[in-house]
């Protein structure tokens, strides 16, 4: 009988691995950087659905829809203890009728691979005093798989690493999950298009700052402001922005959808359409 | 995991072979540990606890002001089914109920209650015990707060209450965590 006491105990008591307890769109969505966050900026949360005793993941997959070029993300994220995140994307880009205008051929696509790391340092988005965020900082390391062609157009490197600081709060009195972050980067067009140019070769600070109403636990709306550099001499490069809506439909899928502007890409102006994202996570 | 249900079937089969011994179900265990027994109250129903200072402190938060919080969780009446609910929804949770078991549920939903009337400020006065002592060696974590939320959150949306002053109150309640977490 001991040993039954005993197996029924460990049984009972034991934390599963994948815990699954954080509480539905704490975990952010994913970025097309494959980072939790919003859409476009990386936040302090921790990707998966995992609490602080056990080990979360999450998959995305999204599509941007723009006025010249249509825009492709998927990528995998681990969440360990609440922690640690590590993630993966990969970023297609496909210039559709423009390749051929820009002597790339017609839809040639850009690629790049993100590795990401972040750790969360203090704070929780939702515990805690309403005055102490959740604060993490973050790499991201993007390596463009266009190397000769991203410096033909002028791009110092085809790899880049970006640095971020992202301080995320949900103040429950208002209903409003408030982020900013800050990031070191010198990607253009996140990447795409390399690192570093004519007018300026190393990283310089920029602003990423997220606003979001919560409707329902499960039933999320906002905006996104991105702040970029311009470092190619040959094509200007703008901020972007977006406006969300974001679904948790299941305990473990999300649905976004989102008007999404991110300004000139490689000279061509006004590029901004709709974006789709799904995500899991457990 | 009923694997281990079954290995533990098989593993217990011998011994129940082996010479009777006195059956275990009989014995006193409380008595033979000199565990002292609590008597439940005859009028309210609740077991004595250990003696502790009374203080509207140990509510944990400051109340709101005015009365448009009391009026959207329906008052004294709506406080109290809310809490009921929370209470009956945690106790059946499997993720959490057995936190509840041999606990004093008929006290929680007293003092649950008046926490929720006062923090809201529906004219009552708190009576029971800090949060940091209530919850002592309950060993809540993360994962369960989370799914008391949940369930909070269910009870209130039954209720009607408005999603903002739904989360008025998670607002007062979510400092709470640093008392309630233990591991
Ligand atoms: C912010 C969240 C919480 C609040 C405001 C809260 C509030 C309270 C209050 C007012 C009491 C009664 C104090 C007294 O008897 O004097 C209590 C006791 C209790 N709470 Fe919580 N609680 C919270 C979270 C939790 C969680 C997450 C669990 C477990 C999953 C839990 C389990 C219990 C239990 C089992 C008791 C009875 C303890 C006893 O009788 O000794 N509570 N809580």
């Amino acid at each position: 009988m001991a040993v039954a006491g005993l197996a029924l105990a460990t049984t009972a008591h034991a934390d599963p691995l994948l815990d699954g307890g954080k509480l539905v769109l704490t975990n952010g969505i994913s970025t097309l950087e494959g980072a939790s966050g919003g859409g476009l900026a990386s936040w302090a949360t921790i990707a998966g659905m995992e609490t602080d005793r056990g080990v979360g993941v999450s998959a995305h997959l999204t599509g941007i829809e723009l006025a010249d070029y249509g825009w492709q993300s998927h990528g995998v994220s681990v969440g360990i203890k609440d922690r640690i995140e590590l993630s993966y994307a990969r970023q297609n880009f496909d210039t559709r009728k423009v390749g051929a205008a820009l002597g790339l051929g017609e839809g040639y696509r850009f690629n790049q691979d993100i590795f990401g790391a972040k750790v969360r340092l203090v704070g929780d988005t939702v515990y805690g005093s309403p005055l102490l965020p959740q604060i993490s900082v973050g790499v991201q390391h993007k390596r463009s798989l266009d190397g000769a062609i991203v410096r033909a157009v002028g791009a110092a490197s085809s790899e880049g690493t970006d640095f971020t600081a992202s301080a995320t709060k949900l103040v429950l009195s208002k209903s409003v999950l408030v982020n900013a972050t800050a990031r070191l980067t010198n990607a253009n067009q996140f990447g795409l298009l390399g690192f570093g140019g004519p007018n300026q070769a190393g990283r310089t600070l920029q602003f990423e700052g997220s606003v979001a109403y919560m409707l329902t636990p499960r039933l999320v709306i906002g905006g996104e402001y991105r702040t970029r550099p311009s470092n190619l001499a040959i094509a200007r490069e703008d901020d972007a922005h977006d406006l969300f809506v974001a679904w948790a439909f299941t305990r473990n899928a999300t649905l976004t959808a989102a008007y999404a502007d991110v300004g000139s890409v490689a000279t061509f102006d006004g590029q901004r359409g709709g974006l789709v994202s799904l995500q899991f996570a457990f | 995991m009923p694997f281990a249900l079954a290995f533990a079937l098989l593993a217990a089969q011998p011994v129940a072979d082996a010479a009777p011994q006195e059956d275990p179900s009989t014995i006193d265990w409380e008595k033979e540990f000199g565990v002292e027994k609590k008597v439940r109250d005859p009028v309210t129903g609740e077991l004595p606890v250990d003696p502790y200072t009374q203080s509207p402190a140990n509510a944990g938060a400051t109340p709101f002001n005015g009365e448009s919080m009391a009026k959207a969780f329906g008052g004294q009446d709506g406080i109290r089914k809310i809490v009921g609910r929370l209470v009956d929804l945690s106790e059946t949770d499997p993720r959490i109920s057995d936190i509840f078991k041999n606990q004093d549920t008929v006290r929680l939903r007293r003092t649950l209650s008046e926490q929720f009337c006062y923090l809201l400020d529906a004219g009552c006065t708190y009576t029971g015990r800090d949060m940091k002592s209530s919850h002592k060696d309950l060993g809540v974590t993360r994962a369960d707060l989370n799914a008391l939320v949940e369930n909070l959150q269910q009870a209130m949306r039954e209720a009607k209450v408005p999603f903002p002053a739904q989360n008025r109150l998670l607002a007062k309640l979510a400092p709470m965590d640093r008392d309630i977490v233990e591991r």
